[in-house]
Formats: structure tokens, sequence, C-alpha cells
């Protein structure tokens, strides 16, 4: 039994399932990757699992440490410790970096502020006071959200594409927090088509068209993802394939 | 002598300014509560005199052609009584080549009935730079109707900033009416800030004519309204002269029974001018407010943060 199972999940947009019969258990304090191509359903699973709105009428069941989660709001399931980094992260108008990520924190402390932006490689001294506007750039304002999820120190975190608008340079520093967030005892689920991520993980689950094609260790699934998914001429249409065959 | 002192300070209690301030012999001041001057610190190159009138004070303020004021000026319009009326006059002559700001502290923390009426009269000389930064403190039931009324006059070159905060109390009622004419290479910017609840009024009538050859003007007003509270924004920028830029830029955000208006109207009378608008009236942003749920604000705190940056 993991943290988080998903177990049969199906949600369905205009008749059309973008998450089909979908089970899957996330361990905890464990790094995961939920690979798959586009459309595949990988940050449709993320939004219902935070529960976000437009997300929470599924059919099947979201457990966390054994009870469902599925009448609980977004509030409340980020009060029982999950939560989720945008692919694109909000801009708020006026909101300072340091309350920004004071409003996440478990404590609500400066050195703690300071430390997050830190892991993240943001310099505190310059970005405490700046605005979570559009004066960042899309890596800062990704490496604030990731900051904000340090701070929180949560039970999950689900980080839909982390490295994505992230410069070569900055990467290690994303991954670096990643681990960190493990090392804290949180379990981290990164929503990726990329194989640099998907190296980060311990444990990985290949979708397709919102199915469980495979699972795996990282390096099993990319092996997979390189030679099946990435040359395949029929992505997100895995018709008479079989969870763990070919898509 | 003890009375006085005691009401300043009681007056700047209810500030972020420390009376010692007032202490300084280089920091201007002036303090009126209701229609009592209680103190008046002028300094060189400006001079301040006031009239007791019924029911306030007359205040003409004169700054020499000139004359760079480093410290802010401290205004402060007080009526610590639950009931009243103040009337402020003021007529502002801002010589040449000078600069000065003033912090206005508009003090009501006590009202169930207070009425706050400013009638200025204010002229920028040429390349002078004039800012008025008005912030208020109210009751918290609301019972106050304040009406700042200003006419302004941009000389040649000449900047005017205002901007307008709430930051303490229910808004009562707020009934802005500005009107500014702007002279060749002159800038305006003004900006009002103001959170509304229960059934809370805000008016704001802002007005701008870019007279002269490449006059700049910004009008921004930044409105929330709660439970019934209500907002009026009519906004109105117009160019008469060649490269004459400006914006009118409203954001209103609703929640609950609230209910916002937004004209931003803009009218250029020559072809070589400029002037945008935009108006933005709706709910929180539903991706910032889902953003900070998800770190566990309820939606109520998720809603006032947003809400707080905004009105920055």
């Amino acid at each position: 039994m993991g943290i988080l199972n998903v177990d049969n999940l199906t949600l369905a947009f205009n008749g059309r399932p973008v998450i089909d019969n979908l089970s899957i258990d996330f361990w905890e304090g464990h790094i995961h990757a939920v690979v798959g191509p586009n459309g595949a359903g990988k940050s449709t699973l993320a939004a219902a699992v935070m529960g976000l709105s437009g997300y929470r009428e599924y059919e099947g069941k979201i457990s966390f440490k054994g009870e469902s989660i599925d009448e609980l709001t977004l509030d409340e399931r980020a009060r029982r410790g999950i939560t989720l980094a945008w692919q694109e992260p909000a801009r708020f108008e006026g909101l300072l970096i340091s309350e920004f990520i004071k409003a996440s924190a478990a404590e609500k402390d400066r050195r703690v502020i300071e430390e997050s932006l830190d892991e993240v490689g943001l310099n505190p001294d310059e970005y405490m006071e700046r605005v979570v506007d559009r004066t960042l750039s899309g890596g800062e304002r990704k490496k604030v959200e990731l900051a904000s999820i340090l701070a929180m120190k949560p039970r999950v975190a689900l980080l839909d594409e982390p490295d994505s608008g992230i410069d070569i340079e900055s990467i290690g520093r994303i991954f670096d927090a990643a681990r960190t967030l493990k090392e804290g005892g949180t379990t981290v689920i990164m929503i990726t088509h990329s194989l640099a991520v998907l190296n980060q993980a311990e444990h990985a689950f290949l979708l397709c068209r919102g199915q469980l094609m495979d699972k795996g260790s990282a390096e099993e699934i990319k092996k997979y993802f390189e030679d099946k998914c990435i040359p395949c001429d029929h992505k997100n249409i895995p018709e008479g394939a079989k969870a763990g065959g070919e898509s | 002598m003890s009375a006085p002192v005691n009401l300043i300070t009681n007056l700047f209690d209810y500030t972020e300014v420390d009376p010692r301030h007032l202490k300084d012999p280089d920091t201007a001041h002036l303090v009126i509560n209701g229609s009592t001057v209680l103190g008046m610190q002028a300094v060189p190159g400006l001079d301040i005199v006031t009239d007791e009138i019924e029911d306030g004070i007359d205040i003409r303020v004169r700054l020499e052609p000139g004359t760079i004021i480093r410290k802010s000026v401290h205004l402060c319009f007080g009526m610590l009584p639950e009931r009243g009326v103040q009337k402020i006059i003021m007529d502002v002559d801002i010589g040449a080549g000078s600069r000065i700001a003033l912090q206005a502290h508009c003090i009501f923390p006590m009202a169930v009935d207070v009425k706050h009426i400013m009638d200025a009269s204010i002229n920028i000389g040429e390349g002078a730079r004039y800012s008025y930064f008005e912030r208020h403190v109210h009751s918290p039931q609301g019972g106050v109707q304040v009406f700042p009324r200003a006419k302004v006059k941009v000389g040649p070159g000449a900047f005017f900033k205002t901007e307008f905060e709430l930051i303490k109390g229910r808004v009562g009622l707020i009934d802005i009416d500005y009107e500014t004419e702007c002279d060749r290479e002159s800038t305006l910017d003004m900006t009002a800030r103001i959170a509304g609840r229960a059934d809370d009024v805000i008016k704001i009538r802002e007005g701008g004519i870019l007279r002269g050859e490449y006059a700049r003007g910004v009008l921004t007003s930044k409105i929330a309204v709660r439970d019934r509270a209500r907002a009026e924004v009519h906004n109105k920028l117009t160019a008469l002269a060649a490269y004459a830029r400006g914006h009118v830029d409203c954001k209103e955000i609703v929640k609950d029974e609230g209910v916002a208006t937004a004209v931003p109207v803009v009218e250029v009378h020559h072809p070589r001018a400029h002037i945008t608008h935009e108006a933005a009236i709706g709910s929180v942003d539903h991706k910032q407010l889902e953003t900070l749920m998800s770190r566990g604000l309820s939606e109520d705190d998720a809603s006032e943060l947003i809400i707080n940056g905004m009105l920055r």
C-alpha cells in the first residue's frame, strides 16, 4: 500500500476519457515520474489528485494514507499534505515573493523562506522583496513555485513538468530540490515527457491515452519510452494494447 | 500645550508614521483635528497659512520657485470625535523648478457620522514635481463620508503624482473627483486603491486633459468590492495635442454581491496623440486562487492575499 493510491480512475471530458480506468500506487518518500506523450493524461491525473475544479467529477477512487480523499476540497487535500506545482505557475500582481512563500510555509519563519529560495538557486537578498508578477521570467517563476513547496514541507508534491522553462544550468537545482523534498520525507511525483526528469525518478509510470502502459524502474521505463513511444506513429491511440504491452 | 501634543500622538498612533518625526526641524507638517490646528511647522521656502472657517480650515501652501523639500511633508487631517464635519479648503501653489512630496493622513477612527470634504486647487509651476500620497484610516463601522475634490494645473514639464489608499477601516462613502490639465511635456499619474465591503460605496471620477504636446498621463484605479459594496469608476483622459500619450487602467475584483462599474473614456483630438485604456472586472483569478489553495489556504484567505496584492 502506497501513501497515495489511484484506483480505477476514469475522468472524461465531453464523453472522451482522458484518464481511462487508471490504477497507480505511489510509494511514500520516493521520487516517481509519470511519463507519456502530450495528451496522455499526465497533467489531468495531477489535477484530479489535487482536486482542482473541473477535475473532481471522476469515477474510481483516490486515497491518501489509506483514506479516500474523493470528497475533500482542494484546500482540504492541501492541508492533508498534498500539493501541486503548476507547469505554468500563476503570477500575482503586488504579492511579494516572501509573502507568497510564507503563505505556503509550514513554519512562518524568515529563515525558512530564505533557505527555500537558496535551495532553488535564487538569492534571497535579491528576490525576497520582488513581486510574483510578470517581472519574473518563466524560469524564475517556476523556481519560486518550487521554493514555496519546499517551505510547505508537503507529504506529496506533484511537480508538473518541473523542467519546462528552466535553463540548462538551473535544471540541476530543480533536481536537487526534488531530492531535498524526498530527504524530508515527501513523496515526489514528477509529471514529464523529459528523459532528463525521468532519470531522476526511482519509479516510473508510462501513460498513453489515459491508460497505464507500463511501470517499473526509471531505467526500464526510459528504455520503453525511447524505443516505443518516441518513434511511435500512433501516439495516444493504444488500441489493442494492454498494460505493459506496446503503445 | 500638553493636550494638543497628546491629540497629535493619538492621531499618529493610527498611522505608520512615528510622531517623533514631527520634532525634526527639517520635516514640515500640519496637524488638524476637526477644525482646530494642533500643530504646524514650515521649512525654508515653504509657506503654510491657515485660517479657521466654519467646520474646517482654509489652507494656503506656497512653495518658492526652485525650492527642493527633501523630506516628506506630513499633513494630518483628523477627526477623532464620532460625529462632525471637516471641511478643508486647500490652495496650493508650487513654484517653478521646485520639488515636494506630501503625505496626507486622513484619520477618522471613531467615525459614526463624519463627513470630510477636501476642496483643493493646485497649481504646479514649470518643471516642478508635486507628489501627494493620501492615506485614510476609517472606523471599522464605516461611518465616514469622504469627498476629495481637486482641480489641478500641471505646468510645462511639471510632474504630478497622487495616490489614494484606505489602509484601515471601512470605506463608508468615498467620492473622489479630480480634474487635471496638463501643459506640454508634463506628466500626470493618478492612482486609487480601495477595498469596499458591507454596504460601502466607492465613486471615482478622474479626468485628465493633456493640452500640451508630449504631455503624458496615466489614470489607475484598483478596486475590490465584497458583500454588498458598490464601486463606480469613471476615468477620462483627453489628448488635445500632438505626441500626447496616455493610458486609463481600471481593475476591479468583485466578490459576493458586490457590484462594480468601470467606464474608461479616452478622447483624442489630434492624429499624432495616442491614448489607450484597459478595464478588467471580475472575480479573483481562478488560477491564482487554486495555487494558494493548493498550499492549504482557505478560499477566503487566498482571496484576501490576492486582493491585498492587487491593491498595492
